[in-house]
C-alpha cells in the first residue's frame, strides 16, 4: 500500500502480480501527482515482488524524474534491487501501426480485386493438380506406372465401401419423401400412379446423383483437406519433393482415381436405395404393389435417362477431389488455418457440384438428351 | 556398482525444498517406466536433467506436471502435494510453475503478445494497458524484439519461437519453471545465448530451473546440479564432479566421451562451482 506522499513513499505487503490490482488505481493517482524536491521510495517492507510490481515502481520513478525531481529507492536489497535495475525506464515500445494511406476506391476495390485473383489462382492450381495428377506419381527411373494399387484400394475403402450405409440410409429417405409428396399432390389429378414416373425421372437424372456428391464432399472432401493440409503442415509435403517424387502424383492422383470410382458406384447404390424407399411409399399410401410399381417405372424410365445421371457422376468426383486437394495444399502453419480451409473445401465443393449439375441441365436440354 | 549416490556432496539441508518426489512409480501397461525413483529440486538452483534416449525424461516431467498419472509414490510442488489439494490449491500452484514445452506449444491461432497474455488474462485482474506493459517488458527479457509482439507462431524463427515460449511460461513469474530441452534446434550461438537468459533471469527473478537437457554446453555452463536418469530411477545427482567420479559406463561415456572433452578443454574448469 502507498503509505505516504510528498517527500517518501512506502510501499509495503505482497506486490505481485495478483495481488496489485486492489491498488492499482491509487498507484496511478500517486503517479500522476505534483510535488517538489527529493523523493525517497522504501521499499523496505514489501514482502515480495515480481515483474509486474517491480515494473510498478520502475514506472513511478520514471514518472517523478520526469517531473524533474531526483527519485531514489530505499530499502530495496539483492534480487529485489536486480530486478528493479535491470527493468527498462520505459516500457518498450510497440511499433507504430501505419495509417491506411489507400483512397476509398481503392479501399473499396481491392478486396473485389483480390478476390478475383485468387479465384483466377485456384483455377491455375486446380489445373496443376489436374494435370499433375494425370502424369502420375513420376518416378524418376521409371519404375512401375507410379500408380500404386494398394493406396487406391485403401482410399477406396474408406471413401466407397464405408460411405454405404448412410448413403442407402439418406437415398431411402429422400426417394420416401419424393413420392409421399408426390402421391399426395397428384391425387387430386387423379393421377397417382404418375408419381412413379415422377421419383423415376427426378432421381435418375437428377436427385441421385447429385445428393451423393454433396454427401461425399463432405464427407471424403473434407477428410482430403485435412489429410493434404496437416501433411502440408509437418513439411511431410516437402519430404515427398525432396525425395524425387511429385506429391500430387503420389497423394492425390490415388484419392482421385479413387472418388472417381468410388462416387458412380454410390450413385448406383444411392439409386436403388430411393426407389425402393419410393415403392415402400406408394405401396404404403397409394396401394401401388411393388409389381405395378416395377412395370410403370419399366415405362416411364429409359436407359438415356439412367446414363444422363451416371454421366455426370465421375466429373463431379473429380471436381470434388480437386476442390479439396487445392484447400489442402494451400494450408498454412496453424491449426485455424487447417479448420478454415477444410470449411472452405466442403463450401466450395459444394458449391461446384451444383453448379455443375446445373451446367449439365443447360447441355442436355440443348443437345435434347 | 550402480548404488545410487544421492547427492550427499552438498550441505542441502538448509535449502528450501521446491519440488519433492517420493518413491514415485510410473508403467504403462504391464512394463514400468519409473521405478521408485527420488527426486530434490532446491529453491534457486538450476537441475539439468540427463539420460540416454527412451529413459523416462519426458515420463517424468510429465508425470511431474500431471499429465500423466502414477501409479504410486507422492509429488510434492512448492509443499503442496498436488493429490490432496482442492481446487483452490490447484489452481494457486497452477500459476506457480511455468512450462517451456520443447516444441514452444504456442497456441498457433493467437500472436505472440496474446499468448503470452493468455495466463494474464485467466488469473489476473489487471488493466489491458498494464498487461500490454508487462508483455513487452517479458519479450524484452526474453530478448525478442517488440514488433515480434503481434507476429503469429507460424512466422517465427525456430530460436524466437523457444524465446516466445519462455516468455509465457514466465508471464506469472512462477517460482518454478520447468524447460524441456530449451536449446535443441538452435544454433551453438543461439544456444548460449539462451543459456546466459535462463542464468540471469534466475538471478533477476528467483527462479528454479527444472532443465531436460542434452546440451553438454548447457550442463557444464548454467546448471547447478545434474542429475542422471537410468534403470528407472535417478542414478546419480549432484554436481560436474559427482558425475565425473560415478562409475557407471553409461555416465562415463556420456560425461567422458569425445564431445564432452571437447567442452570440457575448451572451458578449461569444467566445473567452476
Amino acid at each position: 500500500m502507498p503509505g505516504g506522499a510528498g517527500e517518501r513513499y512506502v510501499l509495503t505487503g505482497e506486490w505481485r502480480n495478483h495481488s496489485i490490482a486492489p491498488t492499482l488505481k491509487e498507484f496511478e493517482r500517486l503517479e500522476k501527482s505534483d510535488g517538489q524536491g527529493h523523493l525517497e521510495i522504501d521499499l523496505s517492507g514489501v514482502e515480495g515482488i515480481d515483474t509486474a510490481g517491480a515494473w510498478l515502481v520502475r514506472r513511478l520513478m520514471t514518472a517523478k524524474s520526469g517531473q524533474g525531481r531526483d527519485a531514489v529507492l530505499v530499502g530495496a536489497e539483492g534480487p529485489m534491487q536486480e530486478l528493479i535495475r535491470v527493468l527498462p525506464e520505459t516500457a518498450p515500445a510497440p511499433p507504430a501501426n501505419e495509417a491506411d494511406k489507400r483512397t476509398v476506391f481503392e479501399r473499396v476495390f481491392s478486396p473485389l480485386g483480390k478476390i478475383m485473383v485468387e479465384f483466377g489462382g485456384d483455377f491455375y492450381a486446380a489445373m496443376h493438380i489436374l494435370g499433375s495428377a494425370v502424369r502420375g506419381a513420376q518416378l524418376k527411373f521409371g519404375h512401375g506406372s507410379g500408380i500404386s494399387p494398394a493406396s487406391v484400394v485403401t482410399h477406396m475403402d474408406r471413401m466407397g465401401v464405408r460411405a454405404v450405409p448412410i448413403i442407402v440410409l439418406m437415398s431411402f429417405l429422400i426417394g420416401a419423401i419424393i413420392a409421399q409428396q408426390g402421391a399426395f399432390q397428384l391425387r387430386y389429378f387423379g393421377a397417382e400412379i404418375f408419381v412413379v414416373d415422377l421419383v423415376g425421372i427426378l432421381q435418375l437424372r437428377e436427385i441421385g446423383v447429385l445428393l451423393t456428391a454433396i454427401m461425399i464432399a463432405g464427407r471424403s472432401g473434407s477428410a482430403i483437406t485435412a489429410e493434404i493440409g496437416s501433411m502440408k503442415m509437418r513439411e511431410e509435403i516437402d519430404a515427398l519433393t525432396v525425395i524425387g517424387l511429385n506429391p500430387v502424383g503420389v497423394l492425390i492422383f490415388p484419392r482421385l482415381v479413387a472418388l472417381t470410382v468410388a462416387l458412380p458406384l454410390l450413385t448406383i447404390v444411392a439409386n436403388f436405395s430411393a426407389l425402393y424407399g419410393a415403392a415402400v411409399v406408394t405401396w404404403t399410401y397409394s396401394g401401388i404393389t411393388f409389381d405395378t410399381f416395377l412395370s410403370r417405372l419399366h415405362e416411364a424410365v429409359d436407359p438415356s435417362s439412367v446414363a444422363a445421371g451416371m454421366i455426370k457422376a465421375p466429373f463431379m468426383a473429380l471436381v470434388i477431389g480437386i476442390v479439396a486437394a487445392v484447400e489442402g495444399m494451400k494450408v498454412g502453419g496453424s491449426a485455424e488455418s487447417l479448420g478454415q480451409h477444410v470449411t472452405a473445401a466442403v463450401v466450395k465443393a459444394i458449391f461446384a457440384v451444383i453448379a455443375l449439375d446445373a451446367f449439365f441441365a443447360v447441355f442436355y436440354s440443348a443437345i435434347d438428351f | 556398482m550402480n548404488e545410487p549416490q544421492q547427492a550427499g556432496t552438498r550441505p542441502n539441508k538448509d535449502r528450501q525444498v521446491v519440488l519433492s518426489v517420493k518413491d514415485l512409480t510410473v508403467g504403462f501397461g504391464n512394463k514400468l517406466v519409473l521405478d521408485n525413483l527420488n527426486l530434490e529440486i532446491y529453491r534457486g538452483e538450476i537441475l539439468g536433467f540427463v539420460g540416454a534416449s527412451g529413459t523416462g525424461k519426458s515420463v517424468l516431467m510429465r508425470t511431474v506436471l500431471r499429465l500423466l498419472p502414477q501409479r504410486s509414490g507422492t509429488i510434492e510442488i512448492l509443499g503442496t502435494d498436488y493429490d490432496k489439494a482442492d481446487e483452490a490449491e490447484r489452481i494457486a500452484l497452477d500459476t506457480r510453475l511455468g512450462v517451456l514445452f520443447q516444441h514452444g506449444a504456442l497456441f498457433s491461432a493467437l500472436t505472440v503478445k496474446e499468448n503470452i497474455q493468455l495466463p494474464m488474462r485467466e488469473y489476473l485482474d489487471l488493466p489491458q494497458s498494464l498487461m500490454d506493459e508487462i508483455a513487452y517488458l517479458k519479450l524484452e527479457m526474453v530478448g525478442l524484439p517488440p514488433d515480434a509482439a503481434d507476429k503469429y507462431p507460424s512466422e517465427l524463427s525456430g530460436g524466437m519461437i523457444k524465446r516466445a515460449a519462455l516468455a509465457r511460461a514466465l508471464a506469472l513469474d512462477p517460482d518454478l519453471v520447468f524447460l524441456d530441452e530449451p536449446t535443441s534446434g538452435l544454433d551453438p550461438i543461439g544456444a548460449a545465448d539462451f543459456d546466459a537468459l535462463i542464468a540471469k533471469l534466475r538471478d533477476t527473478l528467483g527462479l528454479t530451473v527444472y532443465m531436460v537437457t542434452h546440451d553438454l554446453d548447457s550442463l557444464f555452463s548454467v546448471c547447478d546440479r545434474i542429475a542422471v536418469l537410468g534403470q528407472k530411477r535417478v542414478l546419480v545427482e549432484g554436481t560436474l564432479e559427482d558425475m565425473f567420479a560415478f562409475d557407471d559406463a553409461w555416465v562415463q561415456s556420456y560425461f567422458r566421451g569425445k564431445r564432452a572433452r571437447t567442452v570440457v578443454t575448451d572451458e578449461n574448469q569444467p566445473a567452476a562451482k
